[in-house]
């Protein structure tokens, strides 16, 4: 991240102003991958009237940073005149889709209204396991063509890789197809659970001896992503303490189709509804973001104890969804031992716990 | 024409481009190239004279009601140095600038 980011980032943590927001314009989707968090039923999506108050209230707010996603946001037909009116606004807006709906006209389109970055959800190289893992035939075929086509006009693609169980060896050639594409490449070796709670997708997570490999892997542990991965923790000083675990709910939120706002899209704590309030109102007053907000590392009674508590990428939202906020995020406890060779405090509890 | 012509002339008129975005934190500009993800950050005083460039008022007009009272500078200077801003961020892609106004389909 740049130094003005980092700058502009601490400045709206202190000023309180929400500087990125992620907001879903539908949960429908044309893909049905097995491991994703969301339901797929329209159950009253906000209307394009809706979303254009609700992006005029977010600019007023200060917000900077505008990922548009979903589902898939190309399913509405207004997705278009929503990007327009957002880069009307100045955001600058970030477009998460399968692509398998972006052709040479779409490509050009979404240049035209100035699109910083299109991020396309690639599983495999494989096409066998990628339509798999969709349950789309020729969904992979469909999205590198849409990859070559938005490359063609100019525009900074990012392929995101989700690592599982079903796709762990395939990482390395999907970067080298990202490469041959000209896009950007993204790891991410994290399954959230269900939003609604279910927990039965992490059984995709790959082993703790596969995501030691794939965390050790120099390959892609390289610039373009090492912010996915956790350097060896630092002490834990004073400052290390006052830390707070993430942007979100200080510095970013998360909107639903429906209007919900959560300190993230995988931090699903209902804080407010910008049908029924104001945005401005229930970032700075919903007592649930104040509660995320007043959390400190020192405050969370595991992790204070344990030795990444300094490096750690611990996930507030999935701590959360393993039941509470302020305690340990299981998969980021693994992730700092997969890199380090060095269990979390957590972990050393519950192996105390089940020798006992 | 060059930079010593337009200090002279005056006629400087200066708008956003459309390849950008942009928001104010109280008195700073951040604004992000969309082309290439190219960062800037705005002082109070370029602040200013972002915030006023709508494409009809002239740089010297700008710099009079804008800069000049609020930031008691000399005039000249003022002008001159932001002449000397506007064609930096011109070169950078994301100003357009015109010695005359600029409308919306750009300079």
């Amino acid at each position: 991240m740049s130094t003005i980011l980092e700058n502009m980032n601490t400045k709206a943590v202190a000023l309180g102003i929400p500087l990125g927001v992620h907001l879903d314009l539908t949960w429908r989707c044309n893909e049905r991958c097995i491991h994703c968090y969301l339901d797929h039923d329209d159950l009253g999506e906000m209307t394009y009237e809706e979303i254009d108050d609700l992006m005029t209230q977010m600019a007023d707010a200060g917000v900077f940073f505008l990922t548009l996603s979903g589902g898939e946001p190309l399913l509405r037909h207004d997705l278009f005149d929503i990007i327009r009116r957002a880069r009307a606004l100045m955001f600058n807006v970030k477009l998460k889709t399968n692509a398998i709906l972006i052709r040479e006209k779409e490509a050009a389109l979404i240049r035209d209204l100035g699109v910083e970055t299109v991020q396309v959800s690639v599983y495999s190289h494989r096409p066998e396991v990628h339509d798999a893992i969709t349950k789309v035939k020729g969904s992979l075929q469909r999205s590198i063509d849409a990859i070559r086509f938005m490359v063609s006009q100019g525009l900074k693609v990012t392929m995101a890789n989700v690592v599982m169980k079903q796709t762990r060896w395939d990482y390395p050639g999907v970067q080298a197809l990202a490469a041959e594409l000209g896009a950007h490449f993204t790891i991410d070796p994290t399954i959230t659970p269900h939003i609604n709670g279910d927990r039965s997708l992490l059984k995709l997570n790959v082993s703790r001896e596969d995501l030691r490999v794939i965390m050790n892997d120099k390959s892609i542990t390289s610039a373009a992503v090492e912010d996915q991965f956790i350097a060896v923790a630092p002490g834990a000083d004073e400052d290390v303490m006052d830390n707070i675990p993430c942007s979100a709910g200080h510095s970013a939120c998360y909107v639903s189709p429906y209007g919900d706002v959560y300190p993230c899209v995988q931090f699903p704590l209902p804080s407010g509804n910008v049908r029924q309030q104001k945005f401005i109102d229930i970032w700075k007053d919903s007592p649930q973001l104040a509660e995320v907000r007043s959390i400190r590392s020192r405050d969370l009674p595991v992790c204070s104890t344990c030795a990444h508590v300094g490096g750690c990428s611990r996930c507030p939202g999935l701590a959360y969804m393993e039941g509470n906020m302020r305690g340990p995020s299981t998969a980021d406890c693994e992730k700092s031992f997969a890199t380090t060779g060095v269990p979390s405090a957590n972990m050393l509890r519950k192996a105390a716990a089940s020798s006992a | 024409m060059d930079e010593r012509e337009r200090v002279n002339s005056g006629d400087i008129y200066i708008k956003p481009s459309r390849d950008i975005a942009a928001r104010r934190m109280q008195d700073e500009m951040v604004i992000m190239s969309v082309k290439d993800s190219k960062v800037f950050s705005l002082n109070p005083t370029a602040t200013r004279i972002w915030s006023a460039a709508d494409g009809a008022t002239s740089l010297r007009e700008i710099v009079a009601r804008d800069v000049v009272p609020e930031f008691e500078v000399d005039a000249d200077t003022a002008y001159q140095d932001a002449v000397e801003l506007v064609e930096e961020l011109a070169q950078e892609g994301i100003l357009l600038l015109a010695d005359h106004p600029i409308g919306k389909e750009g300079a």
